[in-house]
């Protein structure tokens, strides 16, 4: 149990439950992560509630000593948001998997985002069913093979970031799960975020898609391979800092510092508070081997909030209606007496 | 009021306005049933109308109907057939001539029955003047060119001025029935309060219309005098109004505020529009992408400490079904509201139905019990839907309340009632500092568990769709765990019957025949049964709201008759339930599956049948 003067800690935020992951899931840091994250909030323990669906990631909420909600297949946006308009003092946060939130959920997904509930959605991306026992997600790459695709896949995958702007979204972040230092600075800024923030975690699944991110991973490779956007700060990347990205022709593209005349005053900057999602866009669907793939917060702008504005509407409503309980209500319009 | 011409006095009297799904007369109907009720008349009605908006004009699919029973007495139905029957056009003719009483008063706008007219309504001639018309009394009244010569002076544009004469027909309704035209004239003048020209258009044409109704000496007028009504003060309401306003009132009774999570859905539409008016009283309405989010957002809310409502139809219920398998195993006290229509799918979205009755009773997967109580009456959906969210957070489980589209629409006065006399309600939330405290340990009496609300410090606890423990909530895969979660949360339904009234019996207790019946049949069955008793028919009524579980008695009032036929407007899924449950018993059906209710005529006709039969 929490009480006011004792700042929270990671051990108050784990519940007797042993976390049932395989070893060497990606999950397991996943949590690691955001326990540390929540740590740093400055919100009593019993304020949050953690919403999940179905899913090997979305046993997460019985593994935290926090209000939790696991739910059913592709709904926890819906709970999540029921939540949070019912009572948007509580920090409300979403666990859901590449199925769980782009197919089955997909509609929920994408009008959550649209009206802007403040909920903190974090995305477990492993690009398959892990708790079916492995087949195609809505993210798998076309041509994919798993049990359900034995010839390969035939559809193209979602992007999430994509699918995030398009709904309007307004906070979007990729990390990976072994990075729990750069997944912590997110969540801290995902959870300060007001309005849904969504965090896509690119997560390893051991056994059904195991090292489907290693090419990011690779201790070699990795930073010629990410570019971590920091706000303000231009685009460099590579293992020398020497490459970035300009803006030419209306593309992105990779530049090495030093060639061509480029210096580092040509590169972007990073503006994830932006309200033209143009730049974000293309920084979300940058796809290895042509580009980095872009780690940390792609877009973080500010709007205006469903549970705020309903919560706010009723109160302004309140204030000026002349029915104040029921019996005004039976009473009020057209009655008569007899 | 014509004082040369006798007045004919009627205990009560049935009124149906017809035209084009654009002509008004739903507005046309509520205008006169409001002014009915004001002058002290009982009255019932119910509309009847496409599922179209504007279904092409002229057809006989597109006709709107509007049918008001004014009574002396009692009424509670909104009458089978028709004393006086308005058509504002050859297919508002064609789809309700068959409803006139013998003898009864047709008005015809014969300015529609021109040749184009006579053939969109698919009469190979003109009908006026045929044989089927010759035992009623055909008013031929040129209602168009007469609206038009009304507003001749008046600088309106054609399309509003042939919008009017709507009114031109009730003005003549108004007159056959000696009603005053205060309360119209003051609703035009509240409504287009910005637009004299309007409100004087309309005026115009109703006073034509009532003048001409006078001068043509065509009609006798009839007079319903007041009914002797408890003294109060009275509204209309219809179903889904008054489903509306019950939710909210159980939640100030419970010291909550409404959530109500839905999808649009004829017929439940009115609900969710009816409390988003509400935000005065702490209501939040959320209109979700679809109903599986409608429901699911009303589980987080009840998790969060809202009384959660959804509403729906059959269709919207289906997608539900998982979700309401969720609100089962977590145990949170969420409404679930049903009004039915008739289907399979789309099938008749703006019609009246029972048939969904094993949806709600068995449409789930796994053992997923949920209370289930049907509202009777269109002003008794208020008692229910304060019943259904009552039991809900008292015993901690998801409720289900039926409703249906005669009870939707259908309107009838309301004699308000005062909050104070409504009980308290008492949801099992526990307060911070409870020690020792577990989220799935229950209540002995009730079996209800207790509601820790996020937010509240020291009771953080997760639940969710996997099986529990029976004491701390945790998953568990143990097998009698399994069993034993099972029985309590059945056990918990059942035993609702402890706070649920004895089924009543209307008619002696013992009897040749019981009439069983169940949800928005009763005001057509009472009729049909106090008709019969009063022609010394051996018949009583026991009318159902409560489903599941069936009220304790039920046995016992099944046994005093010596036979029992149950009526419903299904294949005879009641009856089925009922001999599963009751299985020494011989069950008859009376069965009806046409989109419509009930008639009185029909009912009798069939329940004596069935007194007859060795
Ligand atoms: C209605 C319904 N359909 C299907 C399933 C089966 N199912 C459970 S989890 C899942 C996919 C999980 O994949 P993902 O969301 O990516 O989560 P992961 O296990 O990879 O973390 C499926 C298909 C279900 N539980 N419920
Ligand atoms: S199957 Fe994959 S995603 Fe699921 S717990 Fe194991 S490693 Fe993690
Ligand atoms: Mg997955």
């Amino acid at each position: 149990m929490s009480d006011t003067t004792h700042k929270l800690t990671v051990k108050d935020l784990k519940s007797d439950q042993e976390a049932r992951w395989c070893p060497g899931c990606g999950d397991h840091a996943v949590m690691n992560a955001i326990q540390r994250a929540l740590i740093e909030l400055d919100i009593p323990k019993e304020n949050f509630v953690f919403v999940s669906g179905i899913g090997c990631s979305s046993r997460f909420p019985y593994y935290m000593d926090t209000y939790g909600f696991h739910g059913i297949h592709g709904r926890a946006s819906a709970i999540a948001s029921g939540v949070k308009i019912a009572n948007p003092e509580l920090s409300v946060w979403q666990i859901t998997g590449d199925g769980d939130a782009l197919a089955i959920g997909g509609n929920h997904f994408i009008h959550t985002i649209r009206r802007n509930v403040d909920i903190n959605i974090i995305l477990f991306n492993n690009q398959i069913y892990g708790l079916t026992k492995g087949q195609y997600s809505p993210t798998s790459y076309k041509g994919f093979v798993t049990k359900t695709s034995p010839y390969g896949t035939v559809e193209e995958p979602f992007h999430p970031g994509e699918l995030v702007i398009g709904a309007q979204g307004k906070f979007f972040a990729r990390t990976i799960d072994s990075n729990v230092k750069l997944s912590t600075e997110i969540y801290i800024q995902a959870g300060k975020h007001k309005g849904t923030s969504v965090v896509e975690v690119l997560q390893n699944c051991v056994i059904y898609n195991d090292k489907i991110y290693s090419y990011l991973t690779d201790k070699d490779e990795k930073e010629n391979r990410q570019l971590i956007l920091h706000h303000n700060e231009p685009m460099i990347f590579g293992k020398d800092s020497d490459k970035g990205i300009i803006l030419k022709d209306n593309k992105l593209k990779v530049v090495k510092i030093g060639e061509n005349e480029i210096t580092k005053d040509d590169l972007l900057v990073h503006n994830a508070k932006e309200i033209n999602p143009g730049i974000h866009l293309m920084l979300a669907n940058m796809q290895y081997p042509d580009y980095p793939v872009a780690l940390g917060i792609i877009r973080n702008v500010d709007g205006e909030t469903y549970d705020y504005d309903v919560n706010h509407q009723m109160e302004e409503i309140r204030a000026k209606s002349d029915i104040n309980c029921i019996d005004d209500l039976l009473n009020s319009g057209n009655t008569w007496e007899l | 009021m014509n004082k040369k011409t006798e007045v004919v006095e009627r205990d009560e009297m049935v009124i149906r306005f017809s035209g084009d799904s654009g002509d008004g007369m739903q507005l046309t109907g509520t205008l006169f049933s409001n002014t009915a009720a004001l002058f002290g008349n009982y009255m019932s009605t119910f509309p009847d109308y496409p599922s179209e908006i504007r279904a092409p004009s002229g057809t006989v699919g597109g006709v709107s109907g509007f049918q008001v029973h004014v009574g002396h007495s009692e009424v509670k139905t909104p009458g089978d057939l028709a004393d006086v029957l308005v058509s504002m056009n050859p297919a508002a003719l064609k789809a309700n001539a068959k409803w006139v009483k013998q003898g009864g008063v047709i008005i015809l706008d014969v300015d529609n029955f021109d040749e184009k007219g006579i053939k969109k309504a698919g009469y190979d001639s003109n009908p006026i003047g045929k044989e089927f018309l010759d035992s009623f009394i055909v008013v031929e009244a040129p209602i168009t060119s007469l609206t038009k010569e009304a507003l001749k002076d008046i600088e309106l544009d054609r399309k509003s001025i042939l919008r009017t004469k709507n009114m031109f027909a009730l003005g003549m309704v108004y007159w056959l029935f000696g009603k005053s035209l205060d309360y119209t004239e003051n609703f035009f003048k509240e409504k287009f309060r910005k637009k004299p020209m309007v409100i004087e258009a309309n005026r115009k044409v109703l006073k034509a219309g009532y003048y001409y109704a006078e001068t043509i000496e065509a009609l006798c007028p009839y007079n319903v005098s007041r009914a002797k009504i408890e003294k109060g003060i009275y509204r209309n309401i219809n179903g889904n109004n008054a489903i509306a306003w019950g939710v909210l009132a159980a939640a100030e009774k419970a010291g909550l505020n409404v959530y109500v999570g839905s999808y649009p859905i004829t017929p439940a539409t009115g609900i969710l529009e009816d409390v988003a008016l509400r935000r005065d009283l702490g209501a939040i309405t959320f209109q979700a992408e679809d109903e599986i989010a409608g429901i699911c957002t009303t589980i987080g809310a009840s998790f969060a400490g809202k009384l959660g409502v959804t509403t729906t139809s059959g269709p919207g219920l289906a997608l539900k079904s998982e979700a309401i398998g969720l609100a089962v195993i977590t145990e949170l006290p969420i409404v679930i509201i049903n009004v039915q229509r008739g289907g399979p799918s789309t099938g008749l979205p703006t019609k009246t139905e029972q048939a969904d009755l094993w949806q709600v009773l068995y449409g789930r997967h796994g053992e997923c019990p949920v209370v289930v109580i049907a509202a009777s009456t269109p002003s008794n959906c208020f008692k229910y839907a304060f019943e259904a969210a009552k039991i809900a957070l008292e015993h901690m489980t998801p409720v289900i309340l039926m409703s249906d589209g005669f009870l939707a629409n259908g309107t009838e006065p309301w004699r308000i009632p005062k909050m104070a006399d409504y009980p308290d309600i008492k949801p099992p939330i526990v307060k911070e500092g409870r020690k020792d405290w577990q989220p799935y340990a229950r209540d002995v009496e009730r079996l209800a568990r207790t509601w820790a609300l996020p937010g509240t410090r020291g009771l953080e606890h997760r639940i969710g769709g996997l099986e529990k423990d029976a004491l701390n909530g945790n998953v568990s895969h143990d097998p009698e765990n399994h069993e034993k979660m099972i029985k309590i949360r059945d056990e918990k339904v059942e035993r609702v019957v402890n706070y649920i009234p004895d089924l009543e019996v209307e008619g002696d207790e013992e009897n040749d025949l019981l009439v069983v019946g169940w949800g928005g049949t009763y005001g057509h069955l009472i009729t049909a049964v106090n008709e019969l008793r009063e022609e010394g028919k051996k018949v009583s009524l026991a009318h159902f709201n409560y489903i599941r579980p069936l009220p304790k008695n039920t046995g016992d009032v099944f046994r005093k008759f010596k036979k029992i036929v149950v009526c419903e407007l299904n294949l005879g899924q009641f009856a089925n339930y009922l001999r599963m449950k009751y299985q020494e018993f011989k069950f008859n059906q009376y069965n009806k599956i046409q989109g419509l209710p009930f008639t009185v005529i029909e009912l009798k006709k069939n329940i004596n049948k069935i007194l007859e039969d060795k």
